[in-house]
């Protein structure tokens, strides 16, 4: 039985562009259209700074130092960056079966909490146990969360959209509940966080950089759901999925497998980022945790164009507009806010150049 | 919150009610914007975005020429414009309008914290509102009954909409290009354009949702201004099957279950605090669970709706 009702009704208008293997000419397509809609929108941005009375090209020679141009503002640059490689996945992936899923956020919370009372939990074990399983319980929340919305999809037809949506609330409420009360840590009276997992769990920084180990998972987990998307049989499935529903049914493949386990898999992902919030930056569980990871990731997700490798690229681009906010507000005198502006427009113009695909080289081309 | 003076244990369904009616306006308004638009087929998952900036739209305005009516103008074209824009990166094909909605989201919020940023600090004039308790001499019943005009314009959209709908040649026009983009085109009309005037004026209401907690209630401009009532509001057009009186309905039911938070914390209780806040999501989620179907579409949706399918 289908999850949805994808009769003839359904058009064209799929989030997700369909896709070839290798370097192809979708491939080369894409990324002119991602570095056209990414000049288009620094355009526009210019223009609008102009209008507000700013030199554009000082603001932007200044966004490029504070996100690139000293080894310090590289750093902060990879640290920016590092959650965003995770929260992308948690789009990326379900949107491989044609699910848009944008509980990011809700799942780094669940992740964080997950993780937060393990570690608690978990007192008395080694250092490295416990840190690897902390993680663990943090990844294992997020793809449970991510996963339910996903179970609901495919058991009762609830659009994954607004499930994820609701999730992402619930898992505030619920957040904000436990490190008021239940879970508080009364000795901390500045703000309300959970009790502090141990010291012996934190990850401390890569060798010879001020940039946490959490980077160096996200690139790897990049890498390994890569791998799995593109070079597995289970990652053919899910394209065969993506690309048509009735196909997949058809061939016989098994879709409540193939729904759950990239919900379970993205959502774990994202949890994985709240989890290394905790064991590398916070080391307890508190409202530091809902900053907008997992909507920015929805925003790499879709400029990566479903590409986990291109993920990587995407978000030390977007962790370098924010790592540049600070220098752009003490230098200019321009709100924090800029930034946002700037990622909003970006976001607009790869939607927009979406209408493009398949319009902009010709066919021919591929080999 | 003042409606406890002097009521003691009675100050709390007091409270629950002035609060469930001041809180419900925006979501009200929100919600009736997000249903008109949905009507036509499309969902504009953007709308936090548009409150916020026509709060901050609305704030600015007020500030700037002293008029709390002429600040609520520039929050209904404020969230205009950011429909304008929705509709037309939507009307481009093979653009997805969630992601869209996603993307004016964050572009609206953006936009407005940044121009918002120099009215922070300074108070405006506030909209005036109906004192309807002064047949009361107790000060928390009157200030529990003194509710904006704003509410009372959501009601009779409502009405307005509810009737609308179903009883006008605009209201036909509207549900066809919901429900059948090729229907509509065989009769004639342009889809887009149906759709771009529906976006503009659900974009509108939303930016007077704004308008309404940057002058009425809470009655400031701040970057924590909005606690996700433009969200929510998409919740809550499902919730209320997209038919504009549940729209009203749900909006007190949602505000209530706002205000309940507060309105215990006054006489003492604060467990739970946080949960109040969950109920309308789980409420949604549970009404979504409930009447979600693996073989068939949201019973209400308009068909064209890309969240129906």
């Amino acid at each position: 039985m289908p999850a949805t009702a994808q009769g003839p009704a359904s058009r064209d208008a799929q989030p997700w562009p369909r896709r070839e293997r290798g370097f192809s000419t979708d491939t080369l397509e894409s990324l002119l259209l991602s570095l056209i809609a990414m000049a288009a929108a620094g355009l526009l941005f210019g223009v609008f700074l102009a209008a507000q009375g700013h030199d554009a090209l000082a603001v932007y020679r200044t966004l490029y130092l504070g996100a690139f141009g000293t080894r310090f503002s590289i750093e902060s640059t990879l640290t920016q960056a590092a959650p965003l490689l995770l929260t992308a996945l948690c789009t990326l992936i379900p949107a491989r079966v044609g699910l848009l899923v944008i509980g990011g956020e809700g799942a780094v919370v669940l992740g964080g909490l997950g993780a937060a009372l393990a570690g608690v939990a978990l007192g008395g074990a080694s250092e490295v146990v416990g840190t690897v399983l902390t993680i663990a319980a943090g990844a294992l929340a997020g793809g449970l969360w991510i996963g339910a919305a996903g179970a609901l999809k495919h058991f009762r037809g609830v659009n994954e959209t607004i499930s994820t949506l609701l999730l992402n609330y619930i898992a505030i409420a619920l957040l904000n509940h436990l490190v008021s009360g239940p879970i508080r840590d009364f000795s901390q009276t500045l703000k309300a966080q959970s009790w502090s997992i141990p010291k012996g769990f934190m990850i401390g920084n890569i060798p010879g950089l001020s940039v946490h180990w959490g980077l160096l998972i996200g690139l790897v987990v990049c890498a390994a759901l890569h791998l799995l998307v593109r070079h597995t049989t289970f990652g053919f499935a899910m394209d065969i999925l993506g690309g048509n529903r009735r196909a997949a049914q058809m061939t016989g493949l098994p879709i409540g497998r193939l729904i759950l386990i990239p919900c379970f898999l993205g959502g774990a992902a994202a949890g994985l980022a709240g989890a290394i919030e905790i064991v590398a930056v916070h080391g307890a569980a508190s409202e530091s945790l809902v900053v907008g990871l997992g909507y920015a990731g929805i925003l790499v997700a879709f400029l990566a164009r479903q590409n986990a490798l291109a993920v990587v690229l995407v978000a030390l681009v977007l962790g370098g507009i924010s790592a540049s906010g600070g220098l752009l507000q003490r230098r200019f005198d321009i709100p924090h806010a800029a930034t946002t502006v700037l990622q909003g427009l970006i976001f607009l113009c790869v939607l927009a150049s979406g209408t493009f695909r398949g319009r902009l080289l010709p066919r021919r081309w591929a080999a | 919150m003042t409606g406890t003076f002097d009521l003691g244990w009675w100050g709390v369904p007091l409270a629950i009610v002035a609060g469930a009616i001041r809180v419900s306006t925006p979501y009200l308004l929100v919600s009736l914007g997000e249903t008109l638009t949905e009507k036509s087929g499309r969902v504009n998952l953007g709308l936090e975005g548009t409150l916020v900036l026509g709060a901050m739209s609305a704030f600015a305005t007020c500030y700037l020429t002293g008029s709390p009516w002429l600040g609520m103008l520039a929050a209904g074209v404020a969230g205009s414009a950011l429909g304008l824009l929705h509709a037309t990166i939507c009307n481009l094909p093979r653009v997805n309008d969630i992601a869209v909605g996603i993307a004016l989201f964050i572009f609206g919020i953006g936009l407005a914290f940044f121009l918002g940023k120099p009215f922070i600090e300074p108070r405006a004039a506030m909209l005036p509102g109906l004192p309807l308790g002064n047949w009361s001499d107790n000060p928390a019943i009157r200030s529990a009954f003194e509710i904006s005009p704003m509410f009372f314009v959501g009601i009779a959209l409502a009405i307005i909409l509810e009737w609308g709908f179903t009883n006008t040649r605009w209201g036909l026009i509207l549900r066809i290009a919901g429900e059948s983009a090729d229907a509509a085109r065989a009769i004639g009309l342009s889809v887009h354009r149906v759709r771009t005037l529906a976006t503009m004026a659900g974009g509108f209401l939303s930016g007077l949702g704004g308008g309404f907690l940057s002058l009425y209630y809470p009655g400031n401009w701040n970057e924590g201004l909005s606690s996700g009532q433009g969200l929510m509001a998409i919740a809550l057009v499902i919730f209320a099957r997209w038919r504009p009186l549940r729209c009203f309905y749900a909006s007190l039911l949602f505000g209530g279950a706002t205000a309940i938070g507060p309105a215990v914390q006054t006489v003492g209780i604060s467990e739970g605090y946080y949960l109040f806040y969950a109920a309308p999501y789980l409420l949604t989620l549970g009404l979504l669970i409930y009447s979600s179907s693996r073989t068939r579409t949201l019973a209400g949706a308009p068909s064209e709706l890309s969240i129906s399918r």
